[in-house]
């Protein structure tokens, strides 16, 4: 089996895996960081979304090989572990963004990303469409919008990847 | 009010852990020495199983076992069973045919699972699962309920497949109210089928321990008890005390997550089998050929209107499709979930209902998110405003023409209403929406090309469900009250176990803030445990928008109790008799004097008991309760739906949404709102997008989420919602519930708007694109044909 080597929320991993092993499945099951979850198997609904080199990835649909000698950033990684939460996820508690929690990591990088890219001033225009690969059953979108665009007000001036 | 108590916006409890990527779901869970299961399923919608080869996939490498329905009927495990009771017009009971866990005769529909492959790892799982050979003689297969009762016979208990018909109300009376009508509006309805689709898939694992001769189940199931009974009591795994049900974060329900499933149960059996805990995770595809799906009604309805537009009666006939199995509470959905709400919010003399529930080689049907509810709603709110259309009658007015008024009101199909303010609602939804404003709305809509329409849904439903005398007599299996216990600490904190279970409702933090409300105690004190068959007793689980006006209830009631026994405790203490003291914001006094105990002394001193003997009273401060509702409840409300459309491409965008719906008392506003912006989404989704499709051979066309539209977040407006209140007479914190209101008025406002907007009833849900560009097209031949 090949060795794969990556950066996983600052620490450094290596594994031996099978190669068709995917980046998801080498975070939740060899890594145990189980906060990235998998909630389609067509590449739809956003739940597995992680940071691969400073950018959105969906995990299921990215081998760990794909993923060698990178850094990723997962939701666990997103937020010191002793110090207080990220603006967005804190964004995401406050405006009600979330419900059974399921699809929140996911959104939660997504959105993250989505500052990363376009900004601290975010539209619902904007949010909306930029919000496509990523499937929610319980909040109707309304509160992960507003989440959103205020995460991505109290993130200006924080650093960027996180 | 209090910050914390009922009433308030209190932020969530749970949401540290899910924002963190700390929650723990079922899939999370990694058992020691732990396999995969994958299953085998039949490609077929219908067909006999002449043979199933697994030699050659047992030889492969890591498999453990490859399990067939032959093994598990030798191992006398029991069939699934649907446990609600329908009996047809004639007496006779529901046809219900054996469902097996694991198929071994026949295949019903695509997905059934016909083998099992348990290996070491799910890559090896999954490569031996192409190994088994099924060898099958394919039949006729039949998916459209309306075509079932004249196709190839499924099932051989049910001749024409059909498992009852079934009728409610009055037949005679409501013929001459048709008879004597002054306009009769005449629908015919198909309520398209829905896949759930809780973004987390059904996951279980199954763990026999040979020491104690018992199991655990880890499952994702919004009734972790109900599932220990039924596996036990009907399935026959193991005895009540020896099977543990586990039900830990569950990502989302909407009813897929109540019913007892194959894999559960298969699950479990192997573990025994291979000596190993046995995990399966559905995929997505996996999941849209095996939850439960809902909906799938064929309707003729007619309103009869009398010389004002009175309603004088309505008469429906509904084919409901049930799949290829009965699934666990499969027949009350089309019958007493559907036809006793068919009265709607109007004050209606005649109604009869005749239902015919049928088999169909499709995955099984049962409750999805309103359950019954929604296709009512749609039967009666369309009526009434195509009604309206037709008589040229405003639609408000012809509805608040009709609404019940005095309360309380028995509507001629078993329901008896008991508060609400039907006129209040649709007038607060009317003022929010600018309804005034939209004839200018609209003249700016045309000038840019497109047209607008505004469309209403004033609905109602039964919820807080449900009184277990009222629903046993119409053959549940079970009773619907709910438990609950309050644990009492020394220290004065408190734990909270309740029967109902929190896959995303936010029990945490409401089931705690009405102990905070109720005892003055921070509500960083309580802890509400659940989903746990070894802490919690048992409980009837959450789903029917019952946990607030039953599993609430519940506590309600424990907590009288608590207050009641920490009374006593503070009357020995104070030195005082039992009815001097008085309970207040966690402070205890005796009455006129300044002599007090606060709330954490009482605590503590109901466990040391140095105050008072055994004999004089028990140590300790826990109390259970269990409470049965009286009535249900009666969320209602006034959705307005306000469209534009696009009359080149037919794509139609809801550019406003306006709810005002009486829940009763609201504990949490802030997840209120959540719920019903979820529930109205849901339902937007069935309306414009959703539908699972079935072509003619029993194939799942749309069987991924690439080719079933779920909405997303472009899809959808941002949404107006607001309460009115009328409090639920019969729980004692006055709760209606809220979790399926907005999924059950939907569908009717979108389609009332969009057919007001290109002026053609001739619309079938979901109404895409194409079907309202060919709507348009339709009834634009039609018009230059009349002319």
């Amino acid at each position: 089996m090949p060795a794969v080597s990556m950066t996983v929320n600052g620490k450094a991993v290596t594994a031996d895996v099978d190669p068709r092993t995917l980046l998801v499945q080498f975070l939740r099951e060899h890594l145990r960081l189980t906060g990235t979850h998998v909630g389609c198997d067509t590449s739809q609904c956003g739940a597995c979304v992680v940071h691969l080199n400073g950018i959105a990835v969906k995990s299921c649909t990215t081998l760990a090989l794909q993923a060698d000698g990178g850094t990723v950033l997962t939701i666990e990684g997103l937020a010191a572990p002793d110090g207080p939460l990220h603006p967005m996820q804190e964004a995401f508690r406050e405006h009600h963004g979330l419900q059974c929690g399921f699809c929140t990591p996911g959104m939660v990088m997504t959105a993250v990303d989505m500052v990363n890219r376009l900004g601290n001033d975010l539209d619902e225009h904007t949010i909306r469409e930029q919000l496509d690969g990523n499937l929610c059953r319980c909040t109707g979108y309304h509160n992960i919008v507003k989440a959103i665009a205020a995460g991505a007000k109290a993130m200006t001036g924080a650093s960027k990847a996180a | 009010m209090t910050a914390t108590g009922i009433g308030a916006a209190v932020r969530r409890k749970e949401d540290f852990r899910f924002v963190t990527g700390k929650g723990q779901y079922t899939d999370d869970i990694s058992r020691p020495g732990e396999t995969r299961a994958v299953f085998v399923r039949s490609p077929h919608a219908h067909a006999k199983i002449k043979r199933v080869e697994t030699s050659a996939a047992a030889a492969m490498p890591g498999v453990l076992a490859v399990l067939t329905g032959a093994q598990l009927a030798a191992d006398k495990i029991g069939n699934l069973i649907c446990g609600w009771m329908i009996h047809s017009k004639d007496g006779s009971p529901m046809k219900m045919a054996p469902h097996p866990a694991i198929a071994a005769e026949k295949v019903c529909y695509v997905g059934d699972p016909v083998a099992v492959v348990v290996a070491e790892t799910l890559a090896q799982a999954r490569d031996a699962a192409e190994q088994v050979k099924v060898d099958y003689e394919p039949l006729p297969a039949v998916t459209d309920p309306a075509k079932a009762q004249s196709a190839t016979q499924i099932h051989e208990v049910a001749p024409k497949n059909t498992i009852f018909q079934w009728s409610l109300g009055d037949a005679d009376a409501t013929d001459a109210a048709l008879r004597s009508a002054k306009h009769v509006t005449r629908l015919d309805i198909v309520n398209n089928r829905m896949v759930p689709n809780a973004m987390e898939p059904r996951v279980a694992i199954g763990e026999y321990d040979r020491g104690s001769d018992s199991f655990t189940l880890w499952n994702t199931t919004q009734n972790p008890h109900v599932a220990r009974l039924v596996i036990s009591a009907f399935i026959g795994m193991a005895p009540e005390n020896k099977l543990r049900v586990i039900a830990p974060d569950v990502g989302g329900g909407f009813g897929s997550k109540i019913f007892i499933y194959p894999e559960e149960v298969v699950c479990l059996w192997a573990s025994r089998r291979v000596g190993r805990p046995v995990k399966w995770t559905a995929e997505r595809s996996e999941a849209f050929l095996s939850d439960a799906h809902g909906r799938d009604h064929a309707t003729h309805a007619e309103m009869a209107f009398g010389e004002d537009g009175k309603i004088l009666g309505i008469k429906v006939k509904t084919i409901a499709n049930l799949g290829g199995y009965m699934s666990t509470f499969s027949s009350s959905i089309p019958t007493y979930l559907y036809a006793t709400l068919l009265s709607g919010e109007y004050d209606i003399p005649a109604i009869y209902c005749e239902v015919d529930a049928v088999y169909t080689n499709t995955v099984p049907i049962d409750a999805v998110r309103g359950a019954g509810r929604p296709e009512a709603t749609f039967v009666v709110e369309r009526l009434v405003e195509v009604g309206a259309r037709e008589m040229g009658i405003d639609p408000a007015d012809l509805r608040k023409k009709n609404f019940i008024k005095s309360f309380p009101h028995q509507t001629p199909v078993i329901m008896a209403y008991d508060a609400g303010d039907y006129d209040a609602s649709l007038k607060a939804a009317m003022e929010l929406a600018d309804v005034k404003g939209f004839a200018k709305r609209k003249r700016e809509s045309v000038r840019s090309g497109k047209l607008r329409g505004i469309g209403y849904s004033t609905y109602i439903e039964a919820c807080g469900i449900a009184p277990s005398q009222a629903v046993g007599s119409l053959g549940a299996g079970v009773g619907l009250w709910e438990s609950a216990e309050v644990r009492v600490n020394p220290t004065g904190s408190i734990e909270v176990l309740t029967g109902s279970h929190s896959h995303g409702q936010g029990h945490e933090t409401t089931f705690a803030q009405v102990v905070a409300d109720r005892l003055g105690v921070p509500i960083e004190s309580i802890s509400v445990v659940h989903g746990d068959t070894d802490k919690v007793q048992f409980g009837m689980g959450t789903y029917g928008s019952r946990s607030g006006a039953v599993g609430i209830s519940a506590v309600v009631k424990a907590l009288d109790k608590v207050e009641a026994k920490a009374k006593k405790v503070a009357a020995f203490m104070l030195e005082a008799s039992e009815g001097d003291i008085e309970f207040k914001d966690g402070k205890f006094t005796v009455a006129g004097t300044d002599k007090s105990a606060a709330w954490g002394e009482v605590a503590l001193n109901a466990y040391i008991a140095h105050k008072f003997t055994g004999a004089q009273l028990e140590p300790g401060l826990k109390e259970g309760a269990f409470y049965d509702p009286t009535n249900f409840t009666f969320p209602a409300g006034c959705h307005i739906c306000e469209v534009e459309v696009d009359p080149d491409t037919g794509r139609t965008d809801v550019v406003a949404w306006t709810a005002v719906d009486d829940f009763g008392t609201v504990v949490n506003p802030m997840i209120v709102e959540g719920q019903v912006h979820g529930g109205v989404a849901h339902g937007i989704g069935q309306a414009l997008l959703e539908r699972a499709v079935y072509n003619d051979d029993g194939q799942l066309v749309s069987g991924s989420l690439l080719d079933y539209s779920m909405p997303r977040a472009d899809h959808l407006p941002s949404l107006q919602v607001s309460t009115i209140m009328t409090k639920a007479p019969s729980n004692p914190l006055g709760i209606k519930g809220c979790g399926e209101a907005g999924a059950i008025a939907a569908p009717a406002a979108v389609i009332n708007a969009i057919t007001d907007a290109i002026g053609s009833e001739d619309l079938a849900m979901p109404a895409t694109s194409q079907a309202v560009w060919a709507a348009i097209r339709k009834a634009g031949k039609l018009q230059q044909a009349a002319e």
